[in-house]
């Protein structure tokens, strides 16, 4: 929009002013601006930089720094006092002169440079800012050399710990008030403010002003670390490890959440010293979660795996070259597949391999997988999904969400959205980047609906809308909705969100399309891992071939041979495949052989005592690891791969948009791609997917992840044709084996009254992923049980006391909560992180959403916590 | 000469329990009243206007003007827009200016004049909550508030369906916390709301969206207190008394060397010389030295200035200010850069904080002029004061910054010798000497 044409003397030869703008003149050179921008954002359009501090693109002006000041004259006339650009608006025939052409525009710039150091400690050198700090820089762009100020410097007490994650240093402060209104605007968490006046203003939280309160919590507050303009607000994980000069900066992709946020990474010597918000306006604006911000040091683990494994004859794993690991994986793969493995009494042989990739793989090593599934192991036993699935959900996948992109539902669909309504996905824990939009379209008018159990903080922070239903009820509730939430989701641009968890109630992925269809809401499927929209479309879905199409169109799998140069359409698999439960199920009845696993926690699977009976039953494990776990312990053959960090690829986030990333740190790329001191030659899964196939016989053509990319791209342009938006479609239908066995009727021994329990999964659980950083782990939200008024009441339990939730496999122990909750339901987090280590999965304890579930509270379970 | 006084507003305060609604009917009390709600309101604010009645706050904004911002429904209309949104009226009661004693005394002595003010205010911009934001260190005036407030609640002043006009009006009396900054009107309507006392960006301004983001008129205590007797007497009667710019009769507030410092209420435009003889002149005869025209936000005057019309305009012209008309008066014997120290170190103690000239630049300020009174300054530091003051001067958020350096910039201009005086002992500066003495300089 910008037209900045030379200035000429005769002003009429100029094109005439576009509809919305207003013409002006900067420093003497003329320019179309849109109606209410801000001067500041004018001038950077013209390249000039006026220095600013408390201005930022995504905060609502503040204009409280001054540092921005100009002169600005209007109908002829100069303003009595220079303005602050960030506040001000342009106008028609205004004429503004900044500091390149305004003595006075200068010299009050200078002039408040002047004052914000007077008061500054000015120890650069000691500070985690120096070298990317904008007081530093426009301290020597705008300020004086020397400073007149020979007074007492005001002093405070520091660093101040307003979270464990955060650390401020109230001296270097210039109370721009970033950290602040980020925190109300932006998060909505509202835990620090100014306090006091005058020179003694500061910014604190309540503990720092009465030294008791609740600390700054919030999944977001190492954003207020980034756009700091000082080092006042400091990260305990990066305080005083590296100058910002000495790092590396390498664009990546979060792996954190489906959301695909961008991010930096800065790194030296091999290692991530901190991970920064990318600046992405489509996806995540500047802003990223404390997850992905500071949960990065799990590839610097100390059981990070770095050489194959092959367990010998001993029962004992042992390091060993590739070479030999990816033979004796193959050849057990091969033994597996075949059914030529041992017999056991009856004469009976296993046959068959199952796949499991795990829901945090790139598109590409999603594709591998695939691939490898149907190429090398010849099945369709493939799932990526590490959680409670269902039969519905792979028609739901498969008919509405595959093969979709941002021209569906994207970011800024839900920013323009008259309403959108949230189920089974509670955005702040699931999808932190998703919360922050949908708060943002929340204070323009957006009407924020939650189909959910309580009025979590993230239906507080997006408008507190809550469609109360009892946990399993959801179905119902989406056929009785309220009018006002019925008739907006009816106006054009709603949107329906879905999470996962929708997979935990029979009926309501349907019942969630059938909502779209009434009324005309667009439905998008928000997964809670970074893999799973990837894996949907890259066909690691045991109904699903690579590009979306069903596995039962007998035209699309030739059209698939025919991509993947097989003679013909025989070469693959036609058998319905195995999802994770039957895949589990049939290992651990002595049916399938094998399980090849790649990055899954046996804790997060809806039954893990299955997942290890699993595993001890089958003939051969091949796991594809990042770090010791579970399944390596029982694996056969161990094959580390690497971390995104040191790979390239992409993640396809839950709009269906890919998220390309280069490799951070190259493993092989001499000293600097050491890691931690060894040299790790990890590969990307894909990569050691395509060696494993050629010791099988077979080309994956997965060398690498770019080769990867380019041959889906051509498959799923391929198999475009086959996909389908028929939800009636029986293809989908035919693809499935016979649905699964209903869910064991599980007792619950009633001398307590039973309750039903909803559950979902807190951002910050001991997840995997954030292994290695306590101060992350110290700004997670405290596991509570919360129930209603009527029901803590009726079971004698009070406000933060202690209660125990039994299931059929053992007991959790944690403080009650009352919330809005209807009665006779009991809210748990999913898994508990236990200080030993230990996790403590609802899942194990063989409970699950909806179902049965009994609390107790009073001095027995006071007893047992406290033991 | 004849009596210079014209009491309107002071009037009753000398009265038996002048404060009391039995007093303020029997002189004639919320006859205006009667009178207001049988006008039109848009006749009300034309009449304001007319009237020429200004601000008493110390901007002197023509009141009817400010009044006629209030975006009101058309009629036959249906409202849009913040025309739409309930209006408010909010009096400023948060009366912290340095040397400035008129409204304290009003509210105690008269509050009824306020609050009839406030209905009439009410009706004309069709307002039908009202809150009088009082300055919370003036406990036995809040409660003289919330009484006088009470007994016009209970004699149908106030409530439901006021003097059988249909017209409802609830007045809130509210206290303050304390903070200087709060008598700015945008810091005191986000204090009212609950939140941190800072002025607020504007545009948008009060009048479109103030309190709660409604519609809302922020005037003084003064201001409102004299609508009645406008509405009472007529636009030509108030225009009787003080200059065509800026008529209507004023509480001057005399306060330091004079021998009767008190509420002197006289027509805009009257000259201290008139007023030091109404208070019984100089105390005990000390020649003037230096006054404020309207607190020490105001730039201070000499005895030069005893014969300025102490009006809007006559303050201007001689290189100040109106301000509140607190008229500080000083003797011979107080030393101006001790007395600049003092109000600057109430600045420093009262700026919000909120923007960085003020916040900065007042304990700079301080610092310097402390130390220079400490016998340890130098002429170096004249003109650092002056140079810290141009950029302190207009690049503040609010004017809480520009009046800050008033009593500094003001003070040098009429008496620079007495800063240059205090550092004749001291060419060098002390801290030159430690830098020599740490460096080993001098070894």
């Amino acid at each position: 929009m910008t037209q900045a044409p030379e200035r000429t003397s005769d002003q009429d030869d100029l094109p005439p002013v576009p509809e919305g703008h207003v013409r002006l003149t900067i420093d003497d050179r003329i320019v179309d601006a849109p109606q209410g921008e801000l001067l500041i954002r004018t001038c950077e359009r013209l390249g000039i930089v006026v220095p600013r501090f408390c201005d930022h693109p995504l905060l609502d002006p503040a204009g409280a720094c001054r540092q921005c000041l100009v002169e600005v004259e209007m109908g002829g006339r100069k303003m009595p006092k220079p303005q602050a650009s960030c506040t001000m608006t342009v106008a028609q025939d205004m004429v503004v002169n900044t500091q390149m052409t305004s003595a006075v525009a200068d010299k009050a710039q200078q002039g408040v440079m002047e004052l914000l150091l007077i008061n500054h400690p000015l120890d650069c050198p000691i500070c985690d800012k120096g070298g990317e700090c904008p007081l530093q820089n426009q301290a020597m762009s705008s300020g004086r050399a020397e400073s007149r100020f020979v007074e007492e410097k005001r002093t405070f007490a520091k660093p101040l710990p307003i979270s464990d994650e955060v650390l401020l240093d109230r001296e270097r402060c210039v109370l721009c008030q970033r950290c602040t209104r980020f925190s109300r605007q932006i998060a909505g968490d509202q835990f620090i403010e100014l306090l006091e006046r005058g020179a003694h203003q500061q910014i604190g939280t309540e503990e720092t002003a009465f030294g008791e309160g609740e600390d700054f919590q919030s999944y977001f507050s190492g954003n207020t670390i980034q756009i700091c303009p000082v080092g006042a607000l400091t990260s305990a994980s990066y305080r005083f490890r590296s100058r910002p000069f000495d790092l590396v900066s390498t664009p990546g992709v979060s792996e954190h959440d489906a959301s695909g946020a961008s991010v930096r990474r800065d790194w030296r010597r091999g290692t991530v010293t901190r991970v920064l918000a990318g600046d992405d306006p489509e996806v995540n604006e500047e802003w990223i979660d404390d997850k992905t911000r500071f949960a990065f040091r799990y590839t610097q683990a100390a059981d990070r795996l770095l050489r194959p494994m092959v367990r010998g004859d001993d029962g004992e794993l042992t390091e060993t070259s590739w070479t030999e690991a990816l033979e004796r994986a193959a050849q057990l793969l091969v033994a597996a597949r075949d059914g030529q493995g041992p017999e056991d009494e009856d004469g009976h042989r296993k046959q068959g391999v199952g796949v499991l990739p795990g829901g945090r793989v790139t598109v590409e090593d999603g594709y591998a997988y695939a691939k490898f599934a149907r190429l090398a192991l010849r099945t369709n036993d493939v799932d990526a999904r590490a959680r409670v699935g269902s039969d519905e959900e792979l028609d739901f996948l498969g008919t509405r969400v595959a093969g979709t992109g941002p021209d569906h539902v994207s970011f800024g669909a839900l920013e323009e959205a008259p309403a959108v309504l949230c189920v089974a996905l509670e955005p702040e824990e699931e999808a932190p980047i998703v919360f922050l939009r949908l708060r943002k379209a929340a204070r323009t008018g957006t009407a924020v609906h939650h189909l959910s159990q309580w009025s979590t903080p993230a239906v507080v922070k997006t408008g507190g809308r809550l469609v109360r239903c009892a946990p399993g009820d959801e179905v119902a509730a989406l056929g009785t909705l309220p009018d006002a939430v019925a008739a907006g989701l009816a106006q054009p641009g709603a949107v329906v969100l879905v999470g996962e968890r929708a997979a935990e109630v029979p009926g309501l992925y349907a019942a969630v399309a059938d909502l779209g269809a009434r009324t005309g809401a667009k439905v998008a499927w928000i997964p809670r891992r970074a893999g799973e929209r990837g894996a949907l479309d890259a066909g690691a879905l045991p109904t699903v071939l690579p590009g979306g199409a069903p596995v039962a169109d007998a035209g699309a799998r030739a059209a698939l041979a025919s991509s993947w140069g097989l003679p013909d359409a025989a070469g693959l698999p036609a058998d319905a495949g195995r999802d994770l439960g039957e895949i589990l199920r049939a290992t651990a009845d002595g049916e399938l052989a094998g399980l090849v696993v790649g990055g899954v926690a046996l804790d997060d699977l809806p039954d893990p005592d299955l997942a290890r009976r699993a595993l001890e039953a089958a003939d051969v494990v091949v796991s594809l690891e990042q770090r010791r776990s579970e399944v390596t312990d029982r694996a056969d053959v161990v094959l580390p791969v690497a971390p995104v960090i040191n790979k390239a690829g992409s993640f396809r986030n839950w709009e269906g948009r890919d998220r390309h990333f280069t490799t951070t740190i190259d493993p092989s790329g001499g000293s600097a791609g050491r890691v931690g001191g060894t040299a790790a030659t990890t590969l990307p899964d894909c990569r050691v997917l395509d060696t494993l196939a050629v010791e099988m016989d077979v080309d994956l053509f997965t060398q690498t992840p770019q080769a990867t990319a380019a041959e889906f791209a051509r498959v799923a342009d391929a198999l475009a044709g086959h996909r389908t938006r028929d939800a009636a479609n029986a293809l989908f239908a035919a693809s499935r084996r016979s649905a699964s066995p209903p869910a064991e009727e599980q007792h619950v021994e009633t001398h307590a009254p039973a309750l039903r329990l909803a559950t979902w999964r807190q951002l910050l659980d001991g997840g995997a992923l954030m292994a290695g950083e306590p101060e992350l782990a110290g700004t997670a939200r405290p596991p509570k049980f919360r129930v209603s008024t009527q029901t803590a009441l009726r079971l004698g339990i009070a406000q933060d006391d202690p209660a125990e939730l039994e299931g059929p496999r053992g007991s959790l122990i944690l403080p009650v909560e009352i919330a809005d909750l209807p009665d006779d339901v009991v809210w748990a987090p999913a898994r508990v992180p236990h200080p030993d280590g230990r996790v403590v999965t609802l899942a194990g304890l063989g409970l699950a959403h909806g179902g049965p579930a009994r609390l107790t509270g009073g001095s027995r379970a006071s007893e047992r916590s406290s033991s | 000469m004849t009596d210079p006084l014209t009491p309107v507003l002071t009037k009753r305060w000398l009265g038996p329990e002048s404060w009391t609604l039995r007093h303020y009917t029997e002189l004639g009390g919320y006859a205006a009243l009667d009178t207001a709600l049988q006008t039109f309101p848009d006749d009300l604010i034309a009449l304001v206007k007319d009237s020429g009645l200004r601000g008493r706050g110390g901007a002197g904004f023509p009141t009817g003007m400010k009044w006629s911002f209030i975006p009101q429904a058309k009629p036959g209309e249906e409202p849009t827009g913040p025309a739409a949104k309930p209006k408010y009226l909010v009096i400023n009661a948060d009366e912290g200016e340095p040397g400035t004693c008129k409204d304290t005394p009003l509210m105690m002595a008269d509050p009824h004049s306020l609050i009839e003010g406030c209905i009439i205010t009410s009706w004309a911009i069709r307002a039908h909550y009202c809150v009088i934001y009082v300055r919370g260190e003036i406990v036995h005036c809040i409660r003289r508030l919330h009484a006088a407030v009470r007994e016009a609640y209970d004699a149908g002043h106030l409530g439901k369906n006021i003097h059988g006009s249909g017209f409802d009006l609830d007045i809130v009396v509210h206290a303050g916390a304390g903070a200087y900054i709060c008598g700015e009107e945008t810091a005191l309507l986000d204090s009212l709301e609950g939140r941190r006392g800072q002025p607020r960006l504007k545009p948008p301004f009060p009048a479109t969206a103030g309190l709660y983001a409604a519609p809302t008129v922020v005037n003084n205590v003064e201001t409102i207190a004299t609508v009645p007797s406008i509405v009472a007497g007529g636009k030509d009667w108030f225009r009787t008394m003080g200059r065509e710019r800026s008529p209507g009769p004023k509480i001057y507030s005399l306060s330091g060397h004079v021998e009767r410092p008190g509420q002197y209420e006289a027509p805009l435009g009257t000259t201290l010389r008139q007023l030091l003889e109404l208070a019984g002149g100089m105390k005990d005869g000390i020649p003037l030295k230096f006054w404020t025209p309207g607190g020490s936000s105001t730039p201070l005057l000499t005895d030069e200035h005893l014969d300025v019309p102490l009006d809007f305009e006559g303050a201007t012209e001689a290189g100040s200010m109106l301000g509140t008309t607190a008229l500080m008066i000083f003797n011979e014997t107080v030393s101006v850069p001790w007395a600049v120290m003092k109000w600057t170190e109430f600045y420093e103690h009262e700026s919000c904080g909120k923007c960085t000239p003020c916040r900065e630049g007042c304990y700079w300020l301080a610092g310097i002029l402390r130390r220079m009174v400490d016998g340890e300054g130098t002429e170096a530091d004249i003109d650092t004061l002056l140079d810290v003051c141009d950029n302190v001067l207009g690049r503040s958020f609010c004017a809480l910054g520009d009046g800050a350096v008033s009593p500094i910039t003001s003070g040098i201009k009429y008496f620079r010798q007495e800063f240059v005086d205090l550092c004749q002992a001291q060419r060098r500066h002390p801290e030159v000497d430690r830098i020599v003495e740490l460096s080993g300089a001098s070894a």
